[in-house]
């Protein structure tokens, strides 16, 4: 079975369409929504609504810290974000927000752990950006494949020794086993705001028959994004960052 | 010992095993069980097959796991005549086995154990080689384990390469990057980086290809079997006996390769299996320099000198294999010696230049296709036919001379032909040859259709990217052609 791993669309329905032709394009028959679908970006309606149909249809999706923030605590993100949830607010009905809060925010599944942050500690959204952070976060999954977001990044990590994980900097388009028997920690980048220089937007497929996972970037028209959030009057920090990946 | 000993007795032949039905057990040492399967359920695969099983258990050393999985996880990503059909992998933990194409042929073991053997024997075989280990670095792998018994010899001589225990592959994790230990009865082979913990170049590779020639020629091993890693470590900087030093008959030509591909420093050494393959089909085209006619290993000061050279030293490519080899590029030039004053040869000329000027590691083959003599002309043919090989080879140094190229990247080759398009194809695939250069169709070609001249009859069926080389037509010419066109039919 193919899965689409989608994270961090941020409120970016333009990558987050260009991303599921893509995915439909290469044959997937589930999908994963790995958290964040609000925040920053200036469609975070669209984007749960469409989200919303997928899950309807059988897709599994987990919460992220800026989806929490749309309802709850937001005092703890930086003033950009905070401007964006705020804006977030005037947007999103109740009907959204019930979604949001209805999300886990962690979901096992055969040998798939899919987690926004991290399996340890799911509630606190910790960044796995270390080789510690990732052996934490595949302690606590206990499974073979946990796919994570949160950190805008295209990263895997995997048990090179017991007790020990280490980094592997993939290549996007390239199929890398994941044997079952070793632990890996896939962090499938951002949908909607990527920043590793690449505008393009970044999403993963894991295929369970030969468990393997491959990198994607999709290129979509990311002017049109950040000219749409320039045009709800988000920050213009916002809309140079999807402009140039950075 | 007693896990061992179960994990062995329980695999029988008869048993079915992910659907494979177990045939005859080949062999029952190292770090697998092999036995030859065929499917379960009677239908054909087209092929036969092998399963290899890990031996599992206490007593077996971790890296042998891991080599498991690396083949496992390499070999489905890899194709061609050079590696054995990938067929299933059972899962590790349940019930772990890799199956494969079992390759007729004959163990390359067996030829070294006949060594030594005649020089053109030994270049036959190690073209063959080089060949294989191109078509791996081309994949983005780097075998790590060469030697004799991981390779099979087919009955048409073409080699395929096995065991990928060992194996890095440019774009997968590599879960041996921190293991330390080398394959068992691989200590004669393993290059000079290898042994400082470098993974990430395929140079290793052709270290292993210098002491496998080395093998066959002598019939001894470069730097004998190393008992401790520190007795391996001493070819971090010391050159092996000269081959002749074994053998006298060996040609300096051979003497000439073998040396330069068991230079510790990979930046001295051949860069592309590709270019190594071409000088041993083309032994009148090795550029020999001292190391062809070296007759004892280098003296003491000398070895000095090579050791502080070499001791802190840590040149591995940080380039992926594939990228490496593709600026490592073979540039095959099609020279028209026939026709001297074409306006094309400056073009031609400039253009090779301007390849040469791109590419560090370059090799470039200047090759000219002429008809072959005819019969009726006076004299013997043989007699006609080599003093028309010479004037045409004058033509080609010639015409080579003032692009000012260094000699040893470049070889000139006059061969006669009653089909110039199938003889260039023929010859720029059996080289590795990575860009065809040719000359657009011209006036020698105007009596034929289009689809019929040379440069178009290479372009549509080579076997790699071919730079068409076209003199600007002048507007007034084409409107010259026109009128004159027009005129005749209006006649």
């Amino acid at each position: 079975m193919k899965i689409a791993l989608l994270s961090d669309i941020h409120g970016n329905q333009q990558a987050l369409q260009a991303c599921l032709a893509d995915a439909a394009h290469q044959g997937v028959d589930r999908y994963a929504f790995l958290g964040d679908l609000a925040g920053y970006g200036a469609d975070p309606h669209r984007v749960i609504e469409t989200v919303q149909e997928y899950v309807a249809r059988g897709a599994v999706a987990v919460r992220g810290n800026h989806d929490q923030a749309c309802y709850g605590d937001a005092s703890y993100l930086n003033e950009m974000a905070r401007t964006a949830i705020d804006y977030g607010k005037t947007v999103l009905q109740a009907a959204h927000l019930e979604f949001l809060k209805s999300l886990p925010l962690i979901i096992r599944d055969a040998t798939c752990c899919f987690v926004h942050a991290s399996a340890a500690s799911p509630q606190k959204y910790p960044y796995v950006d270390s080789p510690a952070a990732a052996q934490q976060c595949a302690v606590a999954a206990e499974l073979p494949h946990t796919f994570c977001g949160h950190v805008h990044e295209q990263r895997l990590y995997f048990a090179a020794q017991p007790g020990q994980m280490r980094l592997f900097r993939p290549t996007a388009g390239i199929a890398v086993p994941l044997p079952a028997h070793r632990q890996w920690v896939s962090l499938i980048g951002s949908v909607g705001q990527p920043r590793d220089n690449n505008p393009s937007a970044a999403y993963a497929l894991f295929d369970s028959a030969r468990p393997s996972i491959t990198f994607c970037r999709v290129p979509y028209d990311h002017r049109a994004a950040a000219a749409r959030i320039r045009e709800v009057g988000l920050p213009e920090s916002i809309a140079m960052r999807v402009e140039s990946g950075y | 010992m007693a896990t061992d000993t179960e994990a062995i007795l329980s695999l029988q032949p008869g048993m079915v095993i992910d659907g494979f039905r177990l045939g005859d057990r080949l062999k029952a040492g190292g770090t697998a069980h092999l036995f030859k399967v065929t499917l379960a359920d009677g239908a054909e695969r087209g092929f036969p097959m092998v399963m290899k099983v890990p031996r599992v258990g206490r007593d077996q050393p971790a890296e042998s796991i891991i080599g498991f999985e690396t083949e496992a996880m390499i070999l489905p990503a890899l194709h061609g005549p050079h590696v054995a059909r990938f067929v299933a992998a059972g899962d590790l933990a349940a019930t772990p086995h890799l199956t494969m194409e079992w390759v007729e042929g004959e163990s390359l073991a067996h030829y070294a154990a006949r060594s030594p053997l005649p020089a053109s024997e030994v270049a036959n075989l190690g073209a063959a080689l080089a060949d294989a280990v191109h078509a791996l670095h081309q994949q983005n792998t780097i075998h790590h384990d060469l030697k004799p018994d991981n390779v099979i010899v087919r009955g048409d001589g073409s080699m395929v390469l096995l065991d990928f225990g060992f194996a890095q592959h440019a774009y997968f994790p590599d879960l041996l990057a921190e293991e330390r230990q080398f394959a068992a009865g691989s200590a004669p082979y393993i290059s000079p980086e290898q042994l400082n913990g470098s993974r990430a170049d395929p140079r290793g590779d052709l270290f292993a290809l210098g002491v496998i020639l080395y093998e066959l020629a002598t019939g001894e091993l470069p730097f004998g079997v190393p008992e401790s890693l520190n007795a391996m470590k001493n070819r971090l900087w010391v050159s092996p006996v000269p081959p002749r030093v074994h053998a006298a008959d060996i040609p300096p030509w051979l003497q000439e390769v073998i040396l330069r591909c068991l230079e510790p420093d990979p930046m001295v050494r051949y860069q592309t299996a590709a270019h190594i393959a071409f000088d041993l089909r083309h032994p009148e085209q090795v550029l020999l320099t001292p190391r062809a006619t070296r007759s004892e290993a280098p003296g003491f000061m000398t070895q000095l000198r090579l050791w502080w050279r070499t001791r802190d030293e840590r040149r591995a490519l940080t380039r992926k294999p594939q990228v490496h080899v593709s600026q490592s590029p073979v540039i095959m030039v099609a020279v028209d010696t026939s026709h001297p004053d074409d306006e094309r040869h400056a073009p031609l000329q400039w253009t090779a230049r301007q390849l040469a000027l791109l590419n560090l590691e370059f090799r470039m083959i200047c090759v000219s296709a002429i008809r072959a003599a005819s019969l009726g002309e006076t004299g013997g043919v043989a007699d006609t036919s080599s003093g028309l090989q010479l004037a045409h080879k004058a033509r080609l140094r010639n015409w080579v001379e003032p692009l000012g190229l260094p000699p040893q990247r470049i070889s000139l080759h006059v061969i006669e032909s009653a089909d110039p398009a199938a003889t260039l194809l023929q010859f720029a695939r059996s080289n590795n040859v990575d860009l065809i250069v040719i000359g657009a169709p011209g006036p020698s070609d105007a009596a034929l259709a289009w689809w019929r001249s040379t440069a178009s009859t290479v372009t549509a069926n080579a076997h790699c990217s071919v730079h068409v080389v076209r003199l600007p037509t002048r507007p007034r010419e084409d409107w010259e052609a026109k009128s004159v066109d027009q005129d005749s039919t209006a006649a």
